[in-house]
């Protein structure tokens, strides 16, 4: 789960980290007046989604005057931004962050992620700060200081000053640092943080480390422990159906093509979208049903894919193990009958009692295209999808 | 042979007594399976299933004789449960378990490190369906009558995506030495690597298939090791061909967050290290075949 930058330097000052002095907006009355209460001269509005790049999207923008901060508010509320980060369909702005502009004399990129090969939580850092990480990797490697940290014992001052001189601080600074750089790792174990990144932290005229932006990503499967974080959530900027599943435990992740799938296993999900791909078509979504596929999941499950009405034809590929290819089979007859689906449906079963599941599917009347093997049901499900796109284009439907 | 299990390991079920502990411990007993009881703080002492439910995991092991594990606790307890395992001297532990926080799997891999390598527990999982040595012993959640006993040894980190390779290769008369889930996880117990290993050491194992998916290291780093250290053929698949990048794809571990983790990457890097490769998920029993065929 991810969260604002507001929200991730709320929390983080908490932990000692020093950020600008800020406010949160609704409306551009609102904005204009965290302006006036932070005082000063110039401010930054910024767009508060949950991506990054958002200045090179126009989400941040430096203001001089109250007049300006009222027009770039207006700008900013209610826009879809799009940044590399989002896809092409973007995010909307509901929210702004005003902020008192800071003295920057330099900017750096300081972040700690959980590295999968060490199985370890590793501090990133560069002197060369604000820009993409990602690409500083691949065109000056060297640039960039990884230091690990022992799970048992936590990070240890040498490393934070380590990071420290690695980042090109003043000596001065070290005390200062140590502090800002334990305080974000305290932080991280404390709340489940999967990742936290401060691109740019910058060192002002004044010698302090000050985070310019915030970004926090938290590990699902703590929130049940994490209560005051999970409030945090802003629904606005997730996919509505990947909500909507979510809320009814599916596993669903939308996408462009338009053959939608039922699947259950997300490995079996992935080759399942894999085999429609090489047959010819596009995957509308990648969804997983999970073991215990009942009859009430299974029509829910129906009813989100279609929900997508740029599907053209739906594919069910159900390897039945603790679930019962009779169970699924009802449950699919079922749903078809009360959803009163308009696009072809290609069911493959496999596993425990699939002759009987097939026997409930054949019997059912239902004009339910069938296939034994996942090739072949990838293969009828492309023909159907291309059947129904050469009879849209015949102005038959 | 196989490995981890077979038809004498005597195992025990932590979470033995709740609902999903029961039912799939009454089917690994139906199985053949040596089930010898199980773990349920508070209720040592009873008898569920017709065998002796334990207050901890150390008197199961003093008692009972049990070697390995296999763990159903709920996600907020699971961690805590594998280190219990660990500790008390069991030999191998598959965690089915989905949803440990991250955190709690980083305190348990620290854990299992301070044992030395000869004594320290093997733990597969968590989020995964288990490990079966058909016709002798299911650890597991598995389908146990899709697999047909044999001499491909299988690691793989989705469970249904499994049972369509035991289920493609059952239908070409090819059998399983053993079937072993990772899970799909960004930590895990043990990765594909680890377990080309024991396939590797395993008399019977004559050829691997490893089902990988997109996300993390560790299909380039099996690669990397069966060029190097084995003499047996390893054939994978690697799934995930249409995730966008980015995006978690059910699994909390399949998400491609950078260079090299998607699977058209994965796939080249493997056919380069020698790695024979299956080019699609129904593919994957006729690849074997034809790997077995040259031997």
């Amino acid at each position: 789960m991810d969260i604002h930058e507001y929200q991730a330097k709320d929390i983080l000052s908490g932990y000692g980290l020093k950020v600008a002095e800020g406010g949160l907006a609704y409306s551009s009355e609102d904005a204009v007046q965290r302006a006036r209460e932070i005082g000063g001269h110039v401010w930054a509005v910024k767009a508060q989604i949950h991506s990054g790049a958002r200045g090179k999207a126009g989400g941040i923008k430096i203001c001089k005057t109250h007049d300006e901060v009222q027009a770039a508010a207006d700008a900013l509320l209610g826009k879809r931004l799009v940044t590399h980060q989002t896809g092409p369909a973007g995010k909307v702005c509901s929210r702004l962050y005003v902020e008192a502009g800071t003295d920057i004399v330099k900017e750096l990129y300081f972040c700690f992620l959980v590295d999968r090969s060490s199985e370890r939580i590793v501090m990133v850092g560069s002197a060369q700060g604000g820009m993409d990480i990602e690409e500083l990797a691949v065109t000056n490697p060297e640039a960039i200081t990884k230091i690990y940290i022992e799970p048992a014992v936590g990070l240890q001052d040498y490393q934070a000053r380590e990071m420290a001189f690695a980042l090109g601080l003043d000596p001065e600074m070290m005390s200062h640092a140590v502090k800002t750089i334990k305080g974000c790792y305290k932080a991280l174990r404390a709340l489940d943080v999967s990742m936290l990144e401060i691109n740019p932290l910058v060192v002002t005229a004044s010698n302090e480390l000050v985070a310019l932006d915030a970004k926090m990503g938290f590990d699902d499967n703590a929130l049940f422990r994490q209560l005051k974080i999970a409030e945090l959530r802003d629904k606005t900027q997730e996919d509505p159906r990947e909500m909507a599943a979510a809320d009814r435990g599916l596993s669903y992740v939308g996408l462009d093509g338009d053959i939608g799938c039922m699947i259950n296993g997300a490995g079996l999900a992935m080759a399942t979208m894999d085999m429609i791909k090489l047959a010819g078509g596009e995957p509308a979504n990648f969804l997983d049903v999970g073991g215990g596929a009942s009859a009430e999941r299974t029509e829910k499950a129906f009813r989100l894919v279609l929900a997508d009405k740029g599907v053209k034809a739906m594919l069910v590929n159900i390897f039945a193990g603790i679930n019962r290819c009779d169970w699924i089979a009802e449950g699919v007859v079922q749903a078809v009958r009360k959803i009163d689906m308009k696009v072809p449906l290609i069911v493959r079963l496999s596993g425990t009692n699939v002759e009987e599941g097939q026997r409930i599917i054949k019997e059912s009347g239902l004009p339910i295209i069938t296939a034994e093997t996942l090739a072949e049901a990838a293969e009828k499900a492309v023909q159907a999808r291309n059947e129904v796109v050469a009879k849209e284009a015949a102005g038959e439907i | 042979m196989a490995i981890f299990i077979n038809e004498t390991t005597r195992i025990i079920v932590q979470g033995f007594t709740g609902k999903i502990g029961s039912f799939h411990a009454q089917d690994m007993i139906n199985y053949g399976s040596n089930v010898v009881g199980g773990v349920t703080p508070g209720k040592g002492g009873q008898t569920h299933l017709g065998l002796p439910v334990f207050n901890t995991v150390k008197e199961a092991v003093s008692q009972a004789g049990a070697e390995a594990s296999i763990i159903f606790v709920p996600p907020a307890f699971a961690a805590d449960s594998i280190m219990e395992a660990a500790d008390a001297g069991i030999k191998y532990c598959v965690a089915i378990t989905d949803g440990i926080p991250t955190q709690d799997m980083m305190t348990v891999k620290n854990f299992l490190r301070r044992f030395p390598v000869e004594e320290r527990m093997i733990l597969t999982g968590p989020n995964c369906a288990g490990t079966i040595s058909p016709g002798r012993s299911m650890l597991g959640i598995m389908p146990g009558h899709i697999y047909k006993q044999g001499n491909v040894g299988i690691v793989g980190r989705s469970g249904t995506l499994g049972y369509e390779a035991a289920d493609q290769m059952k239908r070409l008369g090819i059998g399983i030495s053993t079937s072993v889930g990772i899970g799909g996880d960004p930590i895990n117990g043990s990765s594909h690597r680890d377990i080309l290993e024991h396939f590797e050491n395993d008399p019977e194992t004559k050829v691997v298939l490893m089902i990988g998916e997109i996300g993390g290291p560790q299909e380039v780093e099996a690669g990397l090791y069966a060029k190097e250290h084995m003499t047996k053929p390893v054939i994978a698949y690697i799934a995930g061909l249409t995730a966008p990048e980015g995006r978690r794809m059910g699994h909390a571990g399949a998400i491609i967050s950078s260079a090299g983790e998607g699977a058209a990457e994965k796939v080249a890097i493997l056919r380069e290290l020698g790695v024979h490769i299956s080019p699609t998920p129904s593919s994957m029993g006729e690849t074997v075949a034809a790997v077995l065929a040259t031997l």
